[in-house]
């Protein structure tokens, strides 16, 4: 496999690297270089190999190696009922998992025929918990794209931020990530009391928050000279190459789906769709920034509509026996969610719910044969989720069109005939997340 | 069936018999429940069978903007010496969302037609999944392609199946670039070759895996691992609590 010599960097070697690129320089041009950088490397997002023939400086070649973070999660989710697959595809790309969840909910939904039966409420609070992870993940996109080239300050303050939205998501689902809380039929749990003002106040300082970020990096000139202009992939290469998202977005393509195929009621919010029209990873910077900005409004939206209705009169849960699992649980004094009501509901009151609780929870619902594929805005484009169901109680195939994967391919495009150095501006400004890409 | 039949039958009742007749023909997909076969059946349900049910089909109309897609589709495909009937077996409309099962030596055709002609312009492809129906004889694996319109602001599903015996299908690499490592972890998972991909090989498995995990007949977990030469034993196997 390995042809010419090889030399392996483990750090502290760098003279050793420098005497044989000097070597190198003696011998005939059509000598390459090739550097192995990953899977494990603090630049890669991850566990992301990427295979580079350098010329000099220059990237001749690259190829990206995936499949280090595989856990088999779509085979592991034809072994367990539609409602548990929940607990899995949250796993899958670790920065949005209110989004994983999203998209098979949705596909769920559409082959059951529920989707018009969703209450109100539960749409109105999983667009709130998707456009905070959309915060989040933008946080942390800038943040890491800002370390990588070199930058702390942007990461601790990417981070800080991002914190704040983990400790709403906790607040409301108990969790910082994994949350299956988005369950199919509605949401697992109405917000706790105190949350809504807890969201005033994150909507009350993010714009400050958002500012100070903004003025360290948008006319920083470190920060321009390493992104302006770099990693271009016009609209051609972005629809062959099918990249959505940020990535499409700076080339001037308005296409976002809650605007232009609109699910969980997205066409009755204001908001708008930010564009660059640079092609270039400054451009994508921009759009996340623009978009944070976007989904504090949405939130704000959110909490109004929130705060309007009475938890009493608005179920979170699908009112049909048969598919809704109890919601609202709250957690008793052994640690464990339950819900007293629901015990002596099912214990005392009803035989009928009952056996559908006992149902549910042991073998689950029934899904109509048939195939759907829904597809929702992440903050990485396109999610899709195509599930396939033979009519049990099971999936029988559900697989995940993830933005990531799809937009990683792109990679080469971006980074080859560029410096080095800009590959990683290139990988950062993609912002693939190796759980999503890998599944 | 039997003696009592009336001779005279409505058409909707000579339909509905020989629908009923064609289901008892049809294989058996599935038989039993709850795992009882003996005496200790008590439910009955031992001697359940289930069929397999006849593939779905819609007619025309096909309501929304299907009907269109496919008015555009047919005549792109007459233009170059094909009918619709020819490169698409059936089409599926369910859920809203519509299906066209493309026979594979016409797939690169479809899609070219699909990309290319200005009524219809899918331009982006939302890559491949594919599926496995090992009761299907004939057509065991299937490819199953999503494609975006920006233009028209549509989706499409395409379909394409493929016998176990001769797992093949053409590669759509050539028309939808991003297809490349989609097609690749559909060879992964399911051994289904995409002729004339430029790089077929493994991409989430390791390169010397054998078997395609997603495919029905692959067991979850309990699987040997071959690690720098040593085997690792399947989890459920590595520890005794004796």
């Amino acid at each position: 496999m390995t042809e010419g010599r090889v030399y392996t960097v483990g750090g502290q070697d760098w003279d050793e690297v420098v005497a044989a690129a000097d070597e190198m320089g003696e011998q005939p041009s059509s000598e390459r270089l090739i550097v192995n950088m990953g899977p494990q490397h603090p630049s890669t997002h991850g566990v992301l190999r990427l295979i580079l023939t350098l010329d000099g400086e220059t990237v001749t070649e690259l190829r990206p190696v995936i499949g280090y973070l595989h856990t088999g999660i779509e085979k592991n989710m034809e072994f367990r009922t539609w409602t548990q697959g929940v607990t899995f595809c949250t796993r899958m790309d670790y920065l949005s998992p209110m989004f994983n969840e999203t998209a098979y909910c949705l596909a769920v939904e559409k082959l059951l025929g529920i989707t018009d039966q969703i209450p109100q409420r539960a749409s109105v609070i999983r667009v709130l918990m998707m456009e905070l992870n959309r915060i989040a993940s933008h946080m942390m996109a800038v943040g890491t794209f800002g370390m990588e080239l070199g930058a702390t300050t942007v990461f601790l303050y990417g981070l800080r931020e991002r914190e704040k939205v983990l400790d709403l998501f906790e607040l409301i689902s108990g969790l910082r990530m994994n949350h299956a809380y988005i369950r199919p039929g509605g949401v697992a749990q109405d917000l706790p009391s105190g949350a809504l003002e807890r969201l005033r106040e994150f909507l009350a300082v993010m714009p400050r928050q958002m500012s100070e970020l903004r003025a360290l990096l948008d006319a920083s000139p470190v920060y321009l000279a390493r992104t302006k202009d770099i990693a271009t992939l016009d609209l051609t290469g972005c629809m062959s190459l099918g990249v959505t998202g940020p990535v499409l977005r700076a080339t001037g393509l308005p296409w976002d789906l809650r605007k232009s195929q609109p699910y969980c009621g997205y066409e009755t919010y204001e908001f708008d769709v930010p564009t660059q029209d640079t092609a270039d990873a400054y451009g994508r910077y921009l759009i996340r920034m623009d978009e944070v900005d976007q989904s504090l409004r949405i939130i704000e939206q959110c909490v109004d509509r929130l705060s309007a209705t009475r938890p009493a009169n608005d179920p979170v849960m699908i009112a049909n026996a048969k598919i809704g699992w109890p919601a609202q649980l709250a957690v008793g004094t052994d640690g464990m969610g339950n819900s007293p009501d629901h015990i002596a509901h099912i214990m005392g009151q009803s035989m009928e719910a009952l056996i559908h609780h006992f149902k549910l929870v042991t073998e689950g619902f029934r899904v109509p044969e048939g195939q759907v594929y829904a597809a929702i805005e992440s903050p990485r484009g396109e999610l899709g989720c195509h599930v396939v169901s033979d009519g049990g109680t099971r999936p029988y195939r559900v697989h995940f069109r993830d933005p990531s994967f799809t937009n990683l391919q792109s990679v080469s495009v971006m980074s080859e005939g560029g410096l080095v150095a800009d590959v990683i501006a290139a990988v950062a400004s993609i912002d693939p997340v190796m759980g999503g890409v890998d599944r | 069936m039997t003696e009592s039949q009336p001779a005279e039958l409505s058409p909707e009742e000579k339909a509905a018999l020989e629908a009923g007749q064609a289901r008892l023909a049809s294989p058996v997909v599935r038989s039993g429940m709850f795992g009882t076969h003996t005496t200790g059946d008590t439910s009955g349900y031992g001697g359940l069978q289930v069929r397999r049910r006849a593939p779905l089909s819609s007619q025309p109309p096909y309501g929304s903007y299907f009907d269109e897609v496919a008015d555009a589709l047919g005549s792109a495909l007459e233009a170059s010496g094909l009918s619709l009937g020819e490169a698409v077996e059936r089409v599926v409309v369910a859920f809203g969302e519509m299906t066209l099962h493309v026979r594979r030596e016409y797939l690169l055709e479809v899609a070219r037609k699909l990309r290319d002609t200005p009524a219809l312009a899918f331009e982006l492809s939302s890559g491949v999944s594919g599926v496995h129906y090992p009761e299907e004889t004939g057509s065991e694996l299937r490819a199953v392609y999503h494609l975006t319109s920006i233009t028209h602001n549509r989706r499409l599903r395409l379909e394409v199946s493929a016998p176990d015996a001769d797992p093949h299908i053409p590669s759509v690499v050539s028309i939808y670039p991003t297809c490349d490592w989609h097609e690749r972890e559909t060879w992964d998972f399911f051994g289904i070759i995409f002729d004339g991909h430029p790089a077929l090989t493994r991409i989430e498995m390791p390169d010397d895996w054998k078997g395609h995990p997603q495919r029905k007949d692959y067991p979850l977990g309990g699987i040997e691992v071959e690690y720098r030469g040593a085997k690792v034993p399947p989890p459920n196997e590595r520890r005794s609590y004796a």
